[in-house]
C-alpha cells in the first residue's frame, strides 16, 4: 500500500521505507530543507512540524504514523496570517542568531499563537521549552511572539 | 595583522557586476560578523544593501585571518574593511572630483551614487570603484566617515531563516551525493579489534559501503536514514579493546600546583621565571571550580567533501579553513594547493567544537568513494562524546585587606590547554589535533600542547584583575594527560577567572561591610569602567529594591582588561526544591563606537544565557565505559522557562574604538548569578553548575 502524506496542502506519495522518520522523508525524499534534524531524540525540537495543527517532533516517530494526516512545515507557515505575522515579528525582532533553532520556533509560535491569540509569558515560555537554544535568541523570540501578538 | 598582510583595497573590496564585494576570511557562527562587516562599509559608502554582497570564504580566495575566535574579528576583519572602505571613498571622489571637476567637498555619497550637490550629476560608485587601479593601497589613517543616520538593522539572512530557506552546511544535497556516518569507539581509550562480517554483509547488502582506517569506522550510502540504521547495527557488531576502561580521574583533585607547570603571570602575560611565594595569612581564601563542559551546538558537527582522485573540495563550518587545510593536506600527504576548503555555516558554535574533525573525516570517507560527495553528519550522541571540551578548571584565590582595602590579590589558576585547534606546529601538531588520526591505522598519539604564553591567552585570561590592587600575585597552572580532549569554548579561562573574582570581590566588600559596587568603585581607575557601574547602579535605583525572598548579584568585568566593558545584576530566586530561577538581569556594556547595535545587544544577551546555562545546568559526565552525558537529557542545559527578562543598555562611546564583545558578558554572568544565590540564600556556591542537588549539598554542609 503507498503511504501518502499531505504536506503543506499538497498531496505527496511516499518512497522512503515506512519506518523512516518524518524528518528524513521530507529532507531528504521531499527536499524540503527547512526542518532541522538536531538530536534525532525529540529533545532540541529543531525538526518541530505541525500535524494537525499541533507541534510534533518529526526526528523520532516512522512516516507511517501520520499517513493521512495534514502536516506543515515551515515551508508551508506562511500560508496562514498567524504563520505570516509570526514570520514578520521574528524578522522584525532579529529573532535569530545561528538560525539553526529558528524554523522550530517559528512552527511553535504559529502553533501556540493558533491555539491562544494572547499567551501570557509563563503559557509562552512553557510551550517554546521543548525547544533549546543555544545562541540564546530566547529574549528576542520573546519579543517576536509578543510583537505578532499584538500586530 | 589582517591589514598588514593584506594592504590592498582589493584585498578586501572589490566590485563585481552591479555589486561591491566584502572578502573577509572571518566568517558567521551566530555571532552576526558578516552583517557588521556590510553596516562598516554602508556607512562609509552609502551603499544600498543590495549593492553589498559577501565573498565566499574559501582557502585561495578569501584572505588568511587565522581562526574566528576570541572576539578579535570586528577589531582585524572590521578594521581592514573599514580601512579599505575608506580608502575607496576618498579615491572614487578624488576620481568624480577629476572626471566632473568642483571640489570633494561638493560631491556626497548616497544610495548607491556619488552625488554633485546641487546638480544633477550622479555617477554609480560601484563603476567608479571598478576604474581604481587594482593595486591601490589602502591608507590605514584615514578618518572613519560618520553618516548622519546609521543604517536600519537587517541582518543578513534572517528572512531566509525565518522561512526554512537558509543553506546550512547539513542541507547541501549535491547530484549523487552520499550520506555518511561515523560508528564511534565507546570511548577514547578503545580500539577496534573486529566487526562481525555478517553485519557488513547486509549493510552492502543494502548498497551501504564500510570504511574502516584501523579503528576509525564509518559507513556512507545514498539514503541518509539507510546509513543512520546501517551505522547503529554495525555498531552493535563491532567488538572493541577497552584499553583498561576509561580513566576515572578525580579532575578536581589532580587540578593542583604539584601535577602543573607553573608560570608566574604579569600583565596578563605568563613568565617564564619562578613562582613568587603564596600570600602570608590572607584573610580570604577560596577556591572556585568549572567542570568539563561542552559546547554543544544544536546542530552536530557535519562537513561535505569530494576527492577526484588528485584534489580535495571540503565544506565546513570550521572557524579557520587555512589552518584546518594545512593540518588535513598534512594529514593525507598532499600539498595544500590540492586541498579546497570552503566555509558554509552550521549552527553556533562557541569555539572548537567537532566541525574540523568531521571535515577530515568526510574527507577519509571521500577518498575511500572517489568522485561522490560525502555529506557526514556527526549523531547527537557523537557531538556529545568526541567533541573537544572545555577544560575543566580551578581557581585559588587569597587576599588581603587593610582599612576596607585590598592590599594583596592571589589569583591560581589552574587546568588542562585551551588549545586544541588543528593549527600547524611542531611535531605535526595539526594532524595530531584531528580525532581521526588518533584512531587510523597508522595512529598518532594525543597531542600535549605547550603552554600558551600569549598575553590574557588560554587558562589566565582574566586572571589579572582589573581592580588597582597594591600587590598581585598571579599563577599559570598547566595540567595535562587528564581524560579528556580539551580545546578553545567561548572566553576560554575567563568564565572561572571572572567567576572566582567577582564573587571574591562580593566577600570582601561583606567582610568591610561596603556595598558590592561602592566597594568595587572604590578599586577602580578606569572611568569608563566606574561609568559602566554607575549606569547599572542608576538601573538598579530605577528598578527599586528586590522584592523579598529573592536575592540580587553584581559583577563587572573587561574582557580581556582591554574589550568590552560589561556589568551585570541578576534577580534571581531559589524555589523550595533548590532550583535557581533567573527573574531578571540587566547588562550594562562599553563596546566603543558601536557597529551594529542590534547584533551587539544579541550578543550580550545570547552570551549571557550560555552563561547562565554553564552556570545553573552544565556538567560533561563520565565514568570507566566512556562519557554518560550525551544527549540533552544527560547534559541539561537551560530551556526557555528561565529565561529572565533582560534590560541591555549599551553605552555608545562613540570616539574610542570599536572593540570585540562577542565574550564580553559570560564571565560577569556566572559570577553575578553566584552572588545573588549568596545574597538569597547566604550560599556561597563555589563550584558550577549551581544545580538544586549543589545547593542542598551546600545547605547540609553549613
Amino acid at each position: 500500500m503507498t503511504l501518502s502524506l499531505t504536506i503543506n496542502g499538497t498531496r505527496h506519495d511516499i518512497a522512503s521505507d515506512p519506518d523512516t522518520p518524518l524528518v528524513y522523508v521530507l529532507r531528504d525524499e521531499l527536499k524540503l530543507k527547512g526542518t532541522k534534524l538536531g538530536c534525532g531524540l525529540e529533545q532540541c525540537g529543531a525538526c518541530a512540524v505541525m500535524v494537525d495543527g499541533k507541534v510534533v517532533l518529526s526526528c523520532v516517530s516512522p512516516v507511517e504514523v501520520f499517513d493521512g494526516q495534514e502536516i506543515t512545515t515551515i515551508e508551508g507557515i506562511a500560508d496562514t496570517e498567524i504563520g505570516q505575522r509570526v514570520q514578520q515579528a521574528f524578522i522584525e525582532e532579529t529573532a535569530a542568531q545561528c538560525g539553526y533553532c529558528t524554523s522550530g520556533l517559528v512552527v511553535a509560535a504559529t502553533a501556540l499563537l493558533s491555539d491562544t491569540p494572547a499567551p501570557d509569558s509563563a503559557a509562552t515560555k512553557e510551550a517554546l521549552t521543548p525547544h533549546l537554544c543555544r545562541c540564546g535568541s530566547h529574549p528576542r523570540v520573546l519579543r517576536a511572539i509578543e510583537r505578532a501578538c499584538a500586530s | 595583522m589582517s591589514l598588514d598582510a593584506y594592504p590592498l583595497v582589493s584585498d578586501w573590496l572589490t566590485p563585481e557586476q552591479d555589486r561591491l564585494l566584502i572578502h573577509t576570511g572571518k566568517v558567521d557562527i551566530g555571532q552576526r560578523i558578516s552583517t557588521a562587516l556590510v553596516r562598516i562599509v554602508q556607512e562609509e559608502l552609502a551603499l544600498p544593501p543590495g549593492q553589498l554582497g559577501i565573498a565566499p570564504v574559501r582557502t585561495g580566495h578569501a584572505p588568511d585571518e587565522g581562526i574566528t575566535s576570541g572576539s578579535n574579528s570586528i577589531e582585524q576583519s572590521g578594521r581592514a574593511v573599514a580601512a579599505a572602505a575608506a580608502t575607496l571613498r576618498a579615491r572614487v571622489l578624488d576620481i568624480a572630483v577629476a572626471q566632473q571637476g568642483g571640489e570633494p567637498a561638493n560631491w556626497v555619497l548616497e544610495d548607491g551614487f556619488v552625488h554633485r550637490t546641487g546638480t544633477n550629476i550622479r555617477i554609480s560608485l560601484i563603476d567608479l570603484a571598478g576604474d581604481l587601479p587594482p593595486n591601490l593601497p589602502i591608507d590605514p589613517d584615514l578618518p572613519r566617515h560618520s553618516p548622519a543616520q546609521s543604517p536600519k538593522p537587517d541582518m543578513r539572512g534572517i528572512t531566509e531563516m525565518v522561512t526554512g530557506t537558509f543553506t546550512f552546511l547539513h542541507d547541501l544535497d549535491l547530484p549523487g551525493m552520499w550520506h555518511a556516518r561515523r560508528i564511534s569507539p565507546p570511548h577514547a581509550k578503545a580500539t577496534l579489534q573486529e566487526i562481525d562480517g555478517s553485519a557488513i554483509d547486509k549493510a552492502e547488502a543494502k548498497g551501504i559501503q564500510v570504511i574502516r582506517d584501523g579503528s576509525f569506522l564509518a559507513v556512507a550510502g545514498p539514503r541518509e536514514w539507510d546509513v543512520v540504521k546501517a551505522a547503529r547495527s554495525l555498531g552493535i557488531a563491532c567488538t572493541w579493546d577497552l584499553g583498561g576502561g576509561f580513566p576515572e580521574t578525580d579532575v578536581f583533585a589532580h587540578l593542583a600546583p604539584e601535577n602543573a607547570d607553573r608560570f608566574p603571570v604579569v600583565d596578563g602575560t605568563p613568565q617564564k621565571a619562578p613562582v613568587p611565594d603564596a600570600l602570608d595569612a590572607p584573610d580570604l581564601s577560596a577556591r572556585f571550580e568549572r567542570p568539563y563542559q561542552m559546547h554543544g551546538a544544536l546542530a552536530p558537527s557535519a562537513a561535505l567533501a569530494e576527492w577526484t582522485g588528485t584534489e580535495l573540495d571540503i565544506k565546513s563550518h570550521s572557524q579557520g579553513i587555512y589552518p584546518l587545510r594545512e593540518a588535513i593536506a598534512d594529514s593525507l600527504e598532499l600539498s595544500t594547493d590540492k586541498v579546497e576548503i570552503t566555509h558554509v555555516p552550521g549552527s553556533g558554535c562557541y569555539g572548537h567544537n567537532g566541525a574540523d574533525d568531521a571535515a577530515f573525516e568526510a574527507a577519509l570517507i571521500a577518498i575511500a568513494l572517489p568522485n561522490t560527495p560525502i555529506l557526514l553528519k556527526w549523531s547527537r550522541e557523537d557531538e556529545h562524546a568526541w567533541e573537544p571540551f572545555a577544560p575543566a578548571m580551578a581557581v585559588q584565590v587569597d587576599a588581603k585587606m587593610t582599612d576596607g582595602c585590598v592590599t594583596a590579590f592571589s589569583a591560581e589558576a589552574h587546568s588542562d590547554t585551551h588549545r586544541g585547534r588543528p593549527r600547524p606546529g611542531p611535531n605535526r601538531a595539526g594532524p595530531a589535533k584531528l580525532l581521526a588520526n588518533r584512531f587510523r591505522a597508522d595512529a598518532m598519539a594525543p597531542y600535549i600542547a605547550p603552554p600558551n604564553m600569549g598575553k590574557h591567552a588560554g587558562m589566565h585570561r582574566n586572571l589579572d584583575p582589573i581592580y588597582a590592587f597594591p600587590e598581585k600575585r598571579l599563577v599559570k597552572n598547566l595540567v595535562q594527560n587528564l581524560p579528556h580532549r580539551t580545546s578553545a569554548m567561548r572566553c576560554l579561562g575567563a568564565v572561572t577567572n571572572v567567576f572566582a573574582i567577582e564573587c571574591t570581590m562580593d566577600d570582601l566588600a561583606s567582610q568591610t561591610g561596603m556595598d558590592p559596587i561602592a566597594f568595587r568603585q572604590a578599586h577602580l581607575t578606569d572611568p569608563r569602567a566606574s561609568a559602566v557601574l554607575r549606569e547599572l547602579e542608576r538601573r538598579l535605583d530605577n528598578r527599586g529594591p528586590r522584592p523579598d525572598g529573592t536575592g540580587r548579584g553584581i559583577a563587572y568585568a573587561q574582557y580581556k582588561n582591554a574589550m568590552t566593558r560589561v556589568g551585570i545584576a541578576v534577580d534571581v530566586t531559589v524555589t523550595d526544591a533548590a532550583d535557581v530561577r533567573l527573574d531578571h538581569a540587566i547588562i550594562v556594556a562599553d563596546s566603543g563606537r558601536v557597529i551594529d547595535p542590534d547584533g551587539l545587544t544579541a550578543q550580550l544577551e545570547g552570551g549571557f544565557i550560555q552563561a547562565a546555562s554553564w552556570a545553573l545546568c552544565e556538567e560533561v559526565t563520565w565514568d570507566r565505559d566512556g562519557i554518560t552525558s550525551r544527549d540533552w537529557d544527560s547534559y541539561p542545559v537551560i530551556r526557555f522557562d528561565n529565561v529572565p527578562d533582560i534590560e541591555v543598555v549599551l553605552l555608545d562611546t562613540f570616539d574610542n574604538p570599536s572593540v570585540g564583545a562577542g565574550e564580553a558578558s559570560p564571565g560577569p554572568t556566572v559570577a553575578a548569578i553566584a552572588n545573588a544565590i549568596q545574597d538569597c540564600t547566604g550560599l556561597r556556591m563555589r563550584r558550577m553548575p549551581f544545580t538544586a542537588d549543589a545547593l542542598k549539598q551546600a545547605a547540609l554542609a553549613l
